[in-house]
């Protein structure tokens, strides 16, 4: 048996929504933006279909839909574009340590361009601090960018609250809701939300296209274009439509929402029932995140005393991934894990399940027999458990780092 | 990244995997690394009468590539007196398992754990030497 269990990183297109992308590739060809003839009207109407599609699973209108390559460039944009535009109002940005490198990086690059970026810590369950938001906002910020679900480890940030008190404070507030959009409810209006990012690619779409929300009403926010050329995308996006992409996504967007109600759960329980029978097996678990702010489709958790990427060799039919340094091309163990305070032995020993529409309570219970087997296999192998089992403190060696 | 033959042979089949007397006058311990690092790996050798390493076994906790490097490192010093197993060389196990560029720190990390190992033997004998000089009864000035 083959087991996907990594659909946090990606997922697989539904069949559904290749269906409905495929007419956009042969016979409806046209660029959305030709309006002299049906190839483009017929276009037209497709992206037009799937910005109400979109908006729909987020209680926005159409119009506040940007298509965009991806989320990456999705987060590059609303950070940078509304860097740009409201710098003369003030050129102070905060976001939080565990946000993905899309918008950590862009906050980076911003400071370097003059910005000042306040980057608030989390909680051991991967939260930040209501009260140390509230005492970052000042008078100079323009932008607050926290996500909603973690990738690594999928804990919830407390947006509804992020979201009240970035109103009351007249700042933007922008959410990564990658991981979220989908798969939990989402309400712009509700939450306060002013940008929002998602990709099509983690929720059964294409790679390649994502969308950002951008508030027209109250306050009416305005970005700076990263991209500059046809005046696409009410100007803040130009580049001729992916047409099939967006139709994708739009398809994927409306999938998700009509199943949400039932798959959330689905998913959820057999997330529960890999959580409990590691736990039943294993001893030296901990479960990494939050233990119910987090979304359905993710469990991250440390097996001590075995390293990530040899338990994932172990197991090489379960696809999964790891905070261990081995396998990251930095070398450094999961900056989001260390941000939890979780000690570099255990980021080392991490490994990330994420479940998706397609799991199986029988994949689970195969990835449950695999996982035991393999962490007591290396157990055996692990000097590290063998002092344990002598009732050596691990805390208390001289060790060597190298 | 995809793994070699020989790296996976050594991670599927480990080679002396276990623990020796650590107690033992004839067995040298070598721990080298940190939990923190991501690798540590303990390797033991045990001695015969004339100084050859008759035994060796290893634990790792650490990638694949560790596993195997100190795996390796275990069938290489068996049969070899203690200079001739100071001669292993990271490289040497660089070599045999075609480690890329990012992992050549697991084998030098397991030509470290052989040398502690042989320190440690070493170091025993000479603690063992002081003892028994301290123990033994100061020798007798002659009288001739």
């Amino acid at each position: 048996m083959k087991v996907y269990l990594d659909y946090n990183a990606t997922t697989p297109v539904d069949p559904a929504v290749l269906e409905a992308m495929l007419p956009y590739f042969r016979e409806r060809f046209g660029n959305a933006a030709s309006r002299s003839h049906a190839f483009g009207w017929e276009a037209e109407a497709a992206v037009k279909r799937a910005r109400e599609q979109v908006a729909e699973l987020i209680h926005a209108q159409p119009e506040d839909i940007l298509f965009t390559s991806g989320a990456t460039e999705g987060n590059n944009l609303a950070l940078k574009g509304a860097a740009a535009m409201y710098a003369e109002q003030g050129k102070h940005i905060i976001t939080q340590v565990t946000e993905h490198k899309a918008v950590l990086d862009p906050c980076k690059y911003l400071e370097q361009k003059g910005y000042r970026v306040t980057f608030l810590p989390v909680d051991s369950t991967g939260r930040i601090d209501l009260a140390q938001l509230a005492e970052a906002i000042k008078p100079d910020t323009i932008l607050v960018s926290i996500m909603h679900g973690n990738n690594e480890i999928g804990t919830l940030q407390p947006i509804a609250d992020i979201g009240r008190l970035c109103k009351e404070r007249g700042v933007l507030f922008h959410t990564d809701c990658c991981q979220t959009f989908g798969k939990v409810p989402i309400d712009v209006q509700a939450l306060g939300i002013d940008l929002l990012t998602c990709s099509g690619h983690k929720i059964y779409g294409p790679k390649g296209v994502g969308a950002v929300y951008v508030r027209r009403t109250r306050p009416r926010v305005r970005l700076e274009p990263l991209l500059h050329g046809g005046g696409h995308e009410r100007g803040m996006r130009s580049g001729t439509l992916n047409v099939p992409g967006i139709v994708g996504l739009g398809a994927a967007a409306e999938i998700a929402g009509r199943q949400m109600a039932t798959e959330g759960p689905r998913v959820a329980a057999l997330r529960d029932r890999l959580r409990d029978g590691l736990l039943a097996q294993l001893d030296h678990v901990t479960v990494n995140g939050h233990a119910t702010e987090r979304i359905p489709t993710n469990l991250n958790v440390s097996f001590a005393f075995v390293e990530g990427e040899s338990l994932m060799m172990g197991m090489d039919d379960i696809a999964v991934s790891s905070g261990s340094a081995c396998t990251s091309a930095s070398l450094e163990p999961s900056y989001v894990l260390r941000a939890l305070g979780v000690s570099d032995d255990l980021a080392h020993s991490s490994i990330r399940f994420s479940l998706g529409r397609f799991t199986t309570e029988a994949e689970i219970d195969y990835t449950i027999e695999r996982v035991v087997a393999a962490v007591r296999r290396l157990r055996e192998m692990s000097p590290l458990y063998e002092m344990v089992q002598e009732g050596v403190d691990l805390k208390a060696v001289q060790w060597q780092p190298h | 990244m995809p793994y070699n033959e020989k790296i996976l042979d050594h991670y599927e089949h480990p080679r002396n995997v276990g623990t020796l007397d650590r107690a033992a006058p004839n067995v040298g311990t070598g721990i080298v690394g940190a939990p923190e690092c991501g690798d540590v790996m303990k390797l033991q050798i045990m001695v015969d009468e004339q100084d050859r390493i008759v035994d060796a076994k290893f634990k790792t906790f650490g990638c694949g590539s560790a596993i195997a490097s100190s795996s390796l490192a275990t069938e290489w010093v068996k049969g070899r007196s203690l200079d001739e197993a100071l001669e292993i060389s990271n490289e040497d196990i660089v070599r045999e398992l075609a480690l890329p560029p990012v992992k050549i720190h697991c084998s030098v990390l397991a030509e470290d754990a052989i040398r502690a190992a042989i320190a440690d033997l070493k170091a025993k004998r000479a603690a063992r030497r002081a003892e028994a000089a301290a123990a033994a009864p100061a020798p007798q000035p002659s009288s001739t």
